[in-house]
């Protein structure tokens, strides 16, 4: 089946926006996606039809709303191919999953003298967690450091786990660099030292088809909002037995079976990990999102975001001054770069009154920066709705950019 | 190009931008002080050299866009010299032409030269970039030990 990235626009109503009098050319998909139609319409259905607390009433709504809500468990579930739908937890993002895990796995398992090994491309969010986790118990933070390109020193990353590693905590995808990490090739390293693996998945779900099974880890997080769902949604996978061994995150209503002055008695999970009422319509939101993404051809989207990055990065590449920063083999279409003696935010202000929005700064990811020995990158990131004349747009506004500065 | 684009990077600014002046460290300092945006990652360190109440020598280094950079330029060059309260009261008419624009009523004899930072009011984003070296300065004068922060 042929890709047809014209009608797919269409499911995309923000794409018809202008701003300042363009048409909004948006590559800013790295820090949130856009949505369909369909998301909008079933997130508005939630509110409109079927809004009612989850797992409390007998009433109808509140027996529809459940359903609708353990539903969107089972089509993540089904989306990671994990093997129980128990373990998808839901949670607000990318970053809670990640505190989640380090405060009641990390919290349970490392002791003074462990390590936790993360690397060099990390997001902050996978940085800080571990950090304070260390902090409180003495432990250790290693770092596995990148090649120039932007890949791992796979060497590197062996020789630093040893049988100190408790936990190994790593992107799938960088969001500055696009790289692709070898996760399957990691979880070998890491299990044969008895460390557990969690893998950040925020930037791989909207590229990559995800196998938990396959990939063998033991977390998995990922975010809502970068995969066409709306904000405020995200998903922790954990392997089933490593879920009910680990503590409660957070105490409050729904992860309790029983609470007595004297002793409470925890729920299952996925509920033990889920206090309070959840967020239905965001739950809801991001299962229509995953049904949206189904409904696209796999293999012409992945071969035409394929060639899409190819066409980008000879583009990009063509501009006198303009140095890409992170050329691994296997990366998604995030396009980050730098213009010779022009700081990111210029070239972020300037194209921004040309319609077009790229994200530039450090990304989160500040001890990247620093070992890419830059202040900030400027960066194009790509989603199945960009097209080659979003980056011919993005062209002509570098050029208008360093027209200016000359 | 658009109009206020136009406004925004003015010759002044690209030219102080690409040679800011006083882009040094002061040896000897009397009073230095950091400015961090953490929205961006832009850092700059101020020294500057008081004797009897008056800015005899000020310099900044750093990495920051072109808007930081020229504004620091701007900054040590106008206030160098000056009395540390009438650097205070340069701040504070800088600051509300930066967050006011037109309705400010700052005149450019009130200013001077800083006069081509008018056009940063109009992109709001921008605004912290071009206030970071001032409040820097401030905490300078005040011997605060604490970094400036575009989120203060």
């Amino acid at each position: 089946m042929q890709f047809d990235v014209a009608r797919l626009r269409e499911a995309f109503p923000i794409l018809k926006e202008t701003v300042y009098g363009k048409p909004l050319v948006y590559l800013d998909s790295a820090a949130t996606s856009q949505k369909p139609q369909q998301v909008i319409d079933a997130i508005s259905r939630f509110f409109l039809k079927e809004n009612a607390n989850v797992h409390r009433g007998v009433h109808y709504l509140s027996e529809r709303a459940t359903e609708g809500y353990e539903n969107a468990r089972l089509e993540v579930q089904k989306f990671l191919n994990a093997e129980h739908p128990h373990e998808i937890i839901f949670v607000r993002g990318t970053t809670e999953a990640i505190n989640l895990v380090a405060q009641t796995y990390g919290r349970a398992h490392i002791g003074s003298g462990d390590e936790v090994l993360i690397t060099e491309m990390e997001h902050h969010s996978n940085i800080v967690p571990w950090q304070m986790l260390c902090e409180e118990k003495g432990a250790k933070l290693r770092v596995v450091p990148i090649h120039d390109s932007g890949e791992l020193e796979m060497d590197a990353f062996e020789k630093l786990i040893s049988s100190k590693t408790k936990i190994v905590a790593v992107t799938h995808v960088s969001n500055v660099l696009g790289t692709i990490n070898p996760i399957k090739k990691i979880v070998k390293m890491a299990h044969a030292q008895g460390a557990k693996v969690l893998v950040d998945g925020a930037q791989a779900v909207p590229h990559l088809p995800v196998d938990v099974r396959d990939l063998g880890c033991d977390f998995y997080a990922l975010s809502g909002h970068k995969v066409y769902g709306p904000t405020g949604i995200g998903v922790l996978y954990g392997k089933r037995d490593l879920l009910e061994a680990m503590p409660p995150y957070q105490g409050g209503g729904d992860m309790i079976l029983s609470v007595s002055f004297e002793k409470t008695i925890y729920n299952k999970p996925p509920n033990k990990f889920e206090a309070g009422t959840p967020n239905m319509a965001g739950a809801i939101g991001l299962s229509e999102a995953i049904r949206f993404l189904a409904t696209l051809p796999q293999s012409a989207r992945a071969e035409e975001e394929k060639e899409l990055l190819v066409y980008g990065t000879r583009a990009l590449s063509a501009i006198p001054g303009l140095t890409l920063i992170g050329t691994a083999r296997e990366k998604v279409s995030v396009l980050s770069f730098i213009l010779e003696g022009i700081h990111p935010h210029d070239i972020g202000t300037i194209l921004d009154r040309e319609g077009i929005a790229i994200r530039t700064g450090h990304h989160c990811a500040q001890p990247l920066m620093k070992r890419l020995k830059l202040p900030a990158t400027a960066r194009a990131s790509l989603a199945c709705y960009n097209t080659r004349s979003d980056i011919d747009q993005l062209v002509i506004g570098l050029h208008k950019v360093q027209e200016i500065f000359r | 190009m658009n109009d206020d684009l136009k406004e925004l990077y003015q010759e002044v600014i690209i030219e102080h931008s690409k040679n800011p002046r006083n882009f040094r460290t002061i040896e000897n300092a009397t009073n230095s002080a950091e400015g961090y945006n953490p929205l961006c990652g832009d850092q700059l360190t101020l020294t500057l050299k008081l004797s009897k109440n008056v800015i005899e020598e000020i310099g900044f280094i750093g990495d920051g866009c072109a808007i930081s950079k020229a504004s620091a330029s701007l900054m040590t060059s106008a206030i160098k010299g000056k009395k540390t309260e009438e650097a205070i009261t340069l701040f504070e008419s800088v600051r509300t032409l930066l967050t006011l624009g037109p309705e400010s009523n700052i005149t450019s004899d009130q200013v001077g030269k800083l006069s081509v930072l008018s056009g940063v009011w109009e992109f709001p984003m921008r605004v912290k970039c071009a206030t970071l070296a001032w409040h820097t300065m401030k905490n300078a004068l005040e011997g605060k030990g604490d970094p400036a922060s575009t989120e203060e």
